[in-house]
């Protein structure tokens, strides 16, 4: 399969790629008109290319599951790629980037490390670590970033420990995620960090091989049907989407439940909402800002609109959160107690998260235990002068100061 | 109530754990979902149907 660029032939009236927000919280106002007038819509990336926009959840989820479309390969980047830049193949174990059999093949390997069990027994040592950055924090001067004392630590703690990378190692990885998700980061930068990561890996790979432990990257050394370049990708990429979605999700949570001081109050009132106070969270902020790309594999129509193969598809996932048909009421507003339906933070289709149930566990664990031990938790600043990432592929805040 | 899986579908999401543990589990060693009730009485009903319809990987049918 090529990953051509689609001509203009086909999509006379592309739109730019709806990017900028208005409110902090919300998805920039045009999906809303998109939902209504035209959820698949052609459209014009920010790297130059053209192809589609999805807004709408069923057809989001209709374009996810659909092997008809395979996964993106071209990375998703603000700045311009010179035309005719060819798509390189997904560097070895990046899996998000294959189509079965070889994804297949991959998350196999891994799904029986994430399973609901496993990450339920794992959430008192998770709990632990959450107490431990409570205590700190409060021992700490005034105000304090959320994100470095608490929000960030936390999932990056518990991939480390699973992976078995040493958390001493966090600035340089830390650091070479950060990059990788930078929208303004050239295409050089990003291969540079994601080298630097894997290298990384590699290292440690080579280390399990020699004196094995019980963690996710000994389990793969020992199982023994990846190479090491293959676990190396794949422990970069768990790495990766292990620690800078969850802290988002955390810091960027908070500072949500704070804006929302009546569903603050609800959760304070009721520790049985958490568990749907986490989904409903998870479907208002979806961090996965821009959405995720697909690639037609094949020439094929999607609700009356031609694809040419080789297009690229973009499902809005922060658009289809927030659509009336599947969220009744006002989906715009958070509400904890809002009945669960199956929101797309996560993703739909074979790709979706691996993670999940370790976010959930990490999410509940995290802001229950924060909001409980600091009950005057409030901003150190305006809600208008913390710094959003909306620079970056994952969104959420830069920094939270907050004072008690 | 009739239900059906297909482990080659299965993606080992979890979802259908999270909407109805009574009906549905996973493998330990892979994470592929385990029917541990095929045809679930009447008050699980609603929660299969969640649990289907939650499915990333459109691994799991209801037959009524």
């Amino acid at each position: 399969m090529t990953d051509t660029r689609p001509t203009t032939r086909t999509q006379p009236a592309a739109r730019p790629q709806p990017t900028v927000r208005t409110c902090p919280f919300d998805p920039p106002r045009e999906y809303r008109t998109l939902r209504d007038e035209d959820p698949i819509a052609p459209v014009a990336f920010p790297d130059g290319t053209n192809g589609w926009l999805v807004t709408r959840h069923a057809d989001v989820r209709a374009v996810l599951s659909d092997p008809r479309f395979g996964a993106n390969r071209r990375p998703a980047r603000a700045t311009a790629l010179p035309a005719g830049t060819p798509v390189p193949p997904p560097p070895p174990g990046m899996f998000l980037m294959m189509d079965a059999p070889e994804h297949t093949r991959i998350r196999r390997l891994l799904t029986g490390q994430f399973t609901v069990r496993r990450m339920r027994q794992l959430a008192p040592a998770v709990e632990r670590i959450v107490a431990e950055h409570l205590d700190a924090m409060a021992s700490a001067e005034q105000p304090v970033d959320l994100v470095r004392a608490f929000a960030l630590p936390i999932p990056s703690l518990v991939i480390c420990e699973l992976l078995g990378v040493p958390y001493e190692d966090r600035a340089d990885f830390q650091r070479n995620s950060s990059t990788m998700l930078r929208l303004d980061a050239s295409q050089e930068e990003v291969q540079q960090a994601h080298l630097a990561m894997n290298r990384h890996i590699h290292e440690l790979v080579l280390a399990k091989r020699a004196r094995p432990t019980d963690d996710i990257l000994s389990g793969l050394v020992q199982e023994g049907s990846l190479t090491d370049e293959e676990m190396a990708g794949v422990g970069a990429l768990l790495l990766l989407a292990g620690h800078e979605t969850t802290a988002n999700m955390i810091a960027l949570g908070t500072m949500c439940l704070l804006g929302n001081p009546g569903q603050l109050a609800a959760l304070r009132a009721d520790a049985s909402l958490w568990d749907n106070a986490v989904e409903e969270l998870l479907r208002y902020l979806t961090i996965i800002q821009f959405g995720l790309r697909r690639v037609a594999r094949e020439d094929l129509e999607l609700d009356g609109h031609h694809i040419e193969a080789g297009t690229t598809v973009l499902a809005s996932l922060t658009s289809g959160n927030r659509d009336a048909e599947q969220f009744p009421g006002d989906p715009d507003q958070l509400d904890v107690l809002r009945k669960y339906s199956p929101h797309l933070a996560f993703g739909h289709g074979v790709h979706q998260c691996i993670g999940q149930q370790l976010a959930r566990v990490e999410m509940k664990a995290a802001l229950s235990a924060l909001l409980d031990r600091f009950p005057t938790l409030r901003l150190a600043v305006p809600a208008d002068q913390v710094p959003m990432r909306d620079d970056m592929l994952i969104y959420g805040v830069h920094e939270l100061p907050v004072t008690w | 109530m009739k239900v059906i899986i297909d482990e080659d579908k299965c993606v080992g999401a979890g979802q259908c754990v999270l909407a109805a543990e009574e009906v549905f589990d996973q493998r330990e060693d892979d994470g592929i979902v385990v029917l541990l009730d095929a045809v679930p009485s009447e008050e699980l009903h609603s929660s299969v149907e969640d649990a289907a319809a939650r499915c990333p990987a459109l691994a799991i049918e209801v037959l009524k």
